[in-house]
Parts: C-alpha cells; structure tokens; sequence
C-alpha cells in the first residue's frame, strides 16, 4: 500500500494523509491535470465520476458529478486557488447543483496537495480541513447516503488489502 | 487522533465489517425499515438479520423503534456524521484515490532506457 501515515484531527477538522507513488512528480502532477485521469481514480468503481470542466490554474474550475448505482448523479466542484506546477495546488471543493451551481449554503473543504521528489518517487501529502463541526453536519446531512455508500463500499477493500 | 475517537473508529470499521450489516446500513439510511422487511431481503433466517441489526444498533449506526408488532429500524444520521466517522469515512475516499492513483501509475509502460 502507498499509503505511509494518516492523521485525524478532530478538533481542527483535518484529515492529513501522505502516500509515496513509484513515479516522478511530473507522472503524478499529470494524473490532476489531465481530465480523464482524474475522472478514473476521483469516484470509486460504484461512483464513477464524470470530468465536465477542468481548469487547473488559480482561479479556475474543475466540475464533476458521480454516478451512483441507481443512475443518480452527484455534482461538485473544485475552485481552484492556487497552483504551483507540478508540485502541487489547492482548492475549494464543493457541492453543486447538476449544472455546477455552486450551492451556497454549503461549506466547502479547503484541500492542499502536494508533490515532492522521495526516493526516487513522489511523495503526496493530501490535506482536507473543514469549516466547523456544524458545517460539516450540514455537509453530511447533503451527502450522508453517498458518502457513506461510497465510504462502506472501500471498506471492501481495505479488508481485502 | 485521541483514544476515544480511535475507539469510535474501531466500533465503526468493526460492524461495517460485514457484507450483510452494510447492505442493512445502505438500506436504512435511504428510508425506515421494519426488521421483518429487511429480513425478508437476505436469504438467511429473521433470527440472524435480527442479530446483524443488533450489532449496527450497538455501534450506534441505527436505532430501532417498536410501532405496534413491528420493529421500525432507521440509520442513525448523526452516528454516521459525527466527527471521527466522517473523517474515517473521508480516510477511506481518500485510500480508495490513492489506490488508484497507484493502479493508474502502474499501468504506464515502462520507459525505454
């Protein structure tokens, strides 16, 4: 397993994970910078996800949805606010409506990730934080049947791994 | 992460471990469900579903309810929202990403040296 540590923080709301991939950071920068990359390793083989518009440079948008077993749709949004090619960027990720309205009564999660040269590979640092314990209830409450779909259906293969 | 909400984590994974108790969660958290209809979802005996809604109920992932004969089980929303559960869940997103990200690397040819 890539991955090489995990940290939960419950009080700032903040999930750190670090991973090293077997490929230089341009291999991994161009994973988030070419649509149809990104749409094969965003949404799980359940919820496959569908790259509508990809700007990756600051200020631009990355709009998707997901698509759940039953043929529902799931949009969201990436605005991206900064960018330092390829060793990483950040961005707002949010709900929105089917057609990439951003949905302004929920928060969004402010995520960093980034790339730097280790042993020969790249080491990735994904770090999401949320607003406030409240707001991400209201998130929750939004996604609560995908997300735990989503979440239980890994599961699967975390046990398998 | 602190002890207690390593415990929470640990009762999460721990009834979600099993393929029927997810299948159970999936369903009651799309809609109320008595006991009976679920039971009659699974080709296993009422006694054994009963038993898989016990340990969800116990991790707190749902609530049961008594409406007449009838056992009412429904998801519990804000177990599954709370803190330390969502951002198991989000872990788990997140290793699924990364899981394929490695797949997707894995699969370039390999360069010509």
């Amino acid at each position: 397993m890539p991955v090489i540590d995990v940290k939960h923080d419950l009080d700032a709301l903040t999930l750190t994970i670090v991973a090293d991939f077997a490929a230089p950071v341009e291999r991994v920068w161009q994973v988030y910078a070419d649509p149809r990359q990104l749409e094969k390793v965003w949404g799980p083989p359940t919820y496959p996800a569908t790259v509508v518009d990809h700007d990756l440079r600051p200020g631009g948008r990355v709009n998707y949805f997901m698509t759940g077993p039953e043929g529902d749709k799931h949009a969201g949004y990436w605005l991206v606010t900064a960018v330092d090619e390829p060793d990483g960027f950040a961005f707002e990720d949010g709900f929105a409506d089917l057609d990439f309205t951003p949905n302004p009564d929920l928060p969004a999660s402010r995520n960093v990730y980034t790339f730097t040269a280790h042993d020969g590979g790249t080491r990735a640092t994904y770090l999401g934080v949320y607003p406030s314990a409240e707001q991400l209830q209201q998130v929750l409450d939004m996604g609560v049947v995908e997300g735990a779909s989503l979440a239980i259906n890994q599961i699967d293969d975390l046990l398998a791994s | 992460m602190t002890e207690q909400s390593e415990d929470r984590a640990d009762a999460f994974f721990h009834a979600l471990a099993d393929r029927t108790r997810r299948d159970i969660m999936r369903r009651v958290l799309a809609g109320q469900h008595s006991v009976s209809a679920l039971a009659a979802k699974y080709d296993m005996s009422f006694a054994a579903v009963q038993k898989h809604v016990a340990v969800l109920e116990k991790a707190g992932l749902l609530t049961k309810l008594r409406s007449g004969r009838e056992q009412l089980v429904s998801g519990d929303v804000a177990a599954v929202r709370s803190v330390a559960s969502l951002l198991a869940e989000l872990e788990q997103v997140w290793r699924g990403r990364i899981a394929r990200i490695d797949d997707l690397i894995a699969s370039d040819p390999e360069p010509e040296d």
